[in-house]
């Protein structure tokens, strides 16, 4: 069966459970006996190993079946869950996680089979349902000499069916089938290695058996039998009132069928309900020992079928497509309209009609556009979600107590930003636990909480979304990290001791600049800040950092929300025409002359209370100023963060949605232009990137 | 086979005029020719950069080539082209030149390599070649826009 068009359904679904995994065991690990995150997991487990199974990932299907085990036990009461197991079942998520990404990058799982998470899983369940590590133990290893050396050497060699590991309920209908006098037989039939469609063989054989009694149970089962996943043997268990020799009769009937052994099945293996768990191990050591076999048989066609998948995509909320395709609908009513007029051009109303439709197309594009936007947008919380888990791993690496609190996962952000925005938030929260928070000790002598609490706040500001990252911890030792800045030679001792606290902030962004005395395996290399800073610059943000000796840190991204378009006000400047985006700018106002003052020789206006900077865009931008200095100035208002600025311009034009354009990558040293933009009547006009100016 | 070794030896040269010298450019790079249009200036750019042109919707940077080689500041008149160049899918640039003239097809064995050490200008050429009576100085056009 060619499941490779699952495949994406596959890789989002497995996300999705996994996620769900490791939510549900976060909440384990602090509620042991929570029966609702017990069954969400054990659901969760189970669809996992389904889906694994279906698409042929054995390995990630035998390690999820393991991991099931584990967690039907704990559902029916017989475990315990301990930390041990939680960290053991941390570690099983992380094998899925690694098969997933293989399979998302090749298609295959890969061939790491993970045997010391499985032993462990084992053992645990072993431990779990009283029974001796060491009685286990022996009884795991002897299970794959016995499935590889018995074989061949039990009575004809070639019994198979001996070999078969019966379930319970198996083991039922097998009992009634005695206690009404049925036979059972084990059969294992060989098929002519010259045979071209062994699938279809088989199938005639369980036809033809299915005929004569009802198959219980087949080796490999019926679906791998029919997608030909066998060599040239398997086994199977019939239930039948027939004899032992017409069953077989009927079967060599059947052509190109090299052989059929047949005997009586007895249940005299048949172990004590406790120790199918035991049957469970010696199963899944056959299924992964028959892996290997049958993998270097098919080893070359999967290679030929596999293309990578890295095909991104977005699950989309039904009803935004809804209303898109609504909006599409009234875009070609308001074309049809538009039509209709030309039509009946010259008719008096014309005119009017004519406006009336331009407005109505766009409102139409206007909510078009936001609506693609918004199918494009990701809640935060896809990226934010890994990190309870991540902090858990860092506390326990580190013996340090402490919480991250997430708020605001619901923000969205456009998908590519989502895509990137991961490694620096877990740069930044790894920097917070590592070096933010003081040790437990150390808290409690400062007269702290003991257990350190990291925040991650997301929300929307105008366009753009902000990010915050804080902890409570000691906060950054300004001093120290200028010491060090002068210990590197990035400064002299005269430029740190004239350095803002802010500037010196700012150092931390620098390339290889840790303050970190000792380089531990979370962070410290130094390769942490500059990284995220360059990061969030290439996505179109900002970050800045806030810090209070003795308090805690806070670092601040700043995202664009969109990317593609945005509403922007038009100013123009001398004879040029340049755009602000709308989302920083706060008010416009009229400023006269006198309200000028002068602060450090700088100019500045007292607007409400608030001292604002005011940047001369003319001079900024050297733009000829035609005009006449007059008692009026036009001031626009931006904002950055909490930071103000008045920039003055000569005139308004208006407000105007505009398509954000690159200008190439030929002019460079220029940042405050964030683009082009091309207007109505074909002429560019640049857009200001309001961030740089303040 | 005989053409592509043709192809190989000799190569086709838009020439066109920059102050009084005549220059070729590989016709390979070049994507269009448009006539002169209105420019938007980009502050702060380096000097050379005249700002960009929308290019059917397009943006293009428009680099001066006479300000480039420290020549006298362009004079547009009717002649006046920008050459647009792409020398990778994404990013297009624009040159400005005086006039364009005509294509030549010139044979290796018609141009002669220059000495680069001689003069900083000089990095900008790859060749000069012999075409009529006339000498045509062969851009080194990635030279001249990356560098």
């Amino acid at each position: 069966m060619d499941v490779s068009q699952y495949l994406e359904i596959f890789i989002d679904e497995t996300k999705e459970h996994l996620q769900s995994l490791n939510d549900q065991l976060l909440i384990l690990e602090t509620e042991p006996e929570n029966v609702e995150t017990i069954n969400e997991i054990f659901r969760a487990a189970h669809s996992l190993k389904g889906m694994a199974g279906t698409m042929g990932y054995k390995r990630m299907q035998r390690l999820t079946h393991d991991m099931e085990n584990v967690f039907s036990e704990i559902r029916n009461g017989n475990m315990k869950v301990t930390a041990d197991l939680v960290d053991v079942l941390f570690k099983g998520l992380d094998a899925l996680e690694a098969y997933l990404s293989n399979i998302q990058q090749s298609a295959d799982e890969g061939t790491e089979d993970y045997e010391d998470v499985i032993n462990q899983l084992n053992d645990i369940l072993n431990v779990g349902l009283g029974k001796g590590k060491g009685q286990a133990e022996p009884a795991k290893k002897d299970v794959p000499v016995v499935t590889s050396t018995a074989a061949p050497q039990s009575d004809s060699g070639f019994e198979k069916f001996r070999d078969l590991v019966i379930q319970s309920y198996e083991r039922n209908a097998i009992q009634k089938a005695y206690d009404i006098g049925m036979n059972v037989f084990g059969i294992t039939v060989y098929i002519q290695e010259t045979c071209i469609l062994k699938a279809a063989r088989a199938f005639l054989v369980f036809k033809t058996l299915e005929d004569l009694g009802e198959v219980i149970k087949s080796e490999p089962d019926v679906q791998d039998i029919e997608d030909e996943k066998f060599d040239l043997d398997f086994s199977l268990i019939l239930l039948t009132k027939e004899s032992l020799e017409s069953i077989k009769k009927d079967i060599l009937n059947i052509s190109e069928i090299q052989n059929v052994y047949i005997d009586n099945f007895k249940l005299d293996q048949a172990k004590s309900d406790t120790a199918e768990t035991e049957e469970e191990n010696n199963k899944q050591e056959k299924s992964s020992a028959k892996d290997t076999g049958k993998n270097k048989v098919s080893g070359t066609s999967v290679k030929q079928t596999s293309k990578p998948v890295v095909n991104r995509s977005v699950r989309v909320d039904i009803e935004k497509l809804d209303v898109l395709m609504n909006l599409v609908s009234e875009l070609i009513i308001a074309k049809n309209g538009l039509v209709s007029i030309s039509n009946s051009e010259g008719a008096s109303r014309g005119e009017s009609g004519f406006n009336e439709q331009i407005e109505y197309l766009e409102r139409v594009t206007t909510n078009l556009h936001e609506s693609v936007m918004k199918v494009r947008m990701v809640p935060i919380e896809s990226v934010t979600n890994r990190f309870p888990r991540m902090i858990r791993d860092i506390s326990k690496k580190l013996d340090k107590k402490m919480e991250l609190y997430i708020t605001g996962e619901e923000t969205e952000l456009d998908r590519t930003v989502i895509d990137e925005i991961g490694d620096p938030l877990m740069h930044l929260l790894r920097n917070a636990a590592d070096h933010g928070l003081e040790t437990n000790k150390e808290r409690v002598a400062a007269g702290k909480p003991e257990i350190g609490s990291i925040f991650l706040d997301a929300y929307q500001d105008g366009n753009n979304v902000v990010i915050e990252v804080k902890d409570d911890g000691g906060g950054i030792n300004v001093e120290k990290v200028k010491k060090k800045a002068v210990e590197k030679g990035t400064l002299t001792q005269e430029q740190a001791e004239a350095m803002t606290e802010k500037d010196a902030i700012d150092l931390l962004f620098k390339p290889s600049f840790s303050t970190s005395d000792t380089i531990s395996e979370i962070s410290g290399r130094g390769v942490g800040l500059d990284v995220v800073k360059t990061k969030i610059e290439a996505l179109g943000g900002d970050i800045e950092a806030n810090t209070k000796l003795g308090v805690g840190s806070n670092f601040i991204i700043r995202l664009p929300l969109t990317l593609a378009i945005i509403q922007a006000l038009m100013v123009e400047l001398g004879t040029e025409k340049y755009a602000i985006p709308l989302g920083s700018i706060q008010t416009i106002e009229d400023v006269t002359v006198s309200e000028i003052k002068y602060v450090h020789s700088k100019e500045v206006i007292n607007l409400r209370g608030n001292v604002i900077p005011i940047i001369r865009l003319d001079k900024v931008l050297d733009v000829e100023s035609n005009h006449e200095e007059s008692d009026h100035l036009t001031v626009v208002i931006v904002s950055k963060g909490d930071r103000l600025a008045g920039l003055v311009i000569d005139n308004l034009i208006g407000q105007q949605e505009i398509v954000i354009k690159s200008i190439g990558k030929y002019i460079t040293n220029n940042k405050i232009i964030g683009g082009a933009t091309i207007l109505g009547d074909g002429e560019v006009a640049l857009i200001l990137d309001v961030n740089t100016l303040v | 086979m005989e053409e592509n070794i043709k192809s190989l030896e000799s190569k086709q040269y838009i020439v066109v005029n920059i102050d009084k010298e005549q220059f070729g450019i590989d016709i390979k790079y070049i994507d269009n020719i448009v006539r002169m249009q209105r420019i938007t200036r980009v502050p702060k750019a380096q000097h050379y950069f005249k700002g960009v042109i929308n290019l059917r919707g397009e943006i293009i940077p428009v680099m001066s080539i006479r300000l480039k080689f420290g020549l006298e500041p362009d004079d547009f008149n009717n002649a006046t082209r920008i050459i647009i160049i792409k020398l990778d899918a994404q990013s297009a640039i624009g040159i400005i030149v005086d006039e364009v003239k005509e294509v030549v097809t010139l044979d290796e064995s018609m141009i002669s390599k220059v000495n680069t050490e001689l003069d900083e200008k000089n990095n900008y050429l790859i060749g000069v070649g012999k075409h009529g009576d006339g000498l045509i100085s062969l851009l080194n056009i990635q030279g001249v826009i990356n560098d």
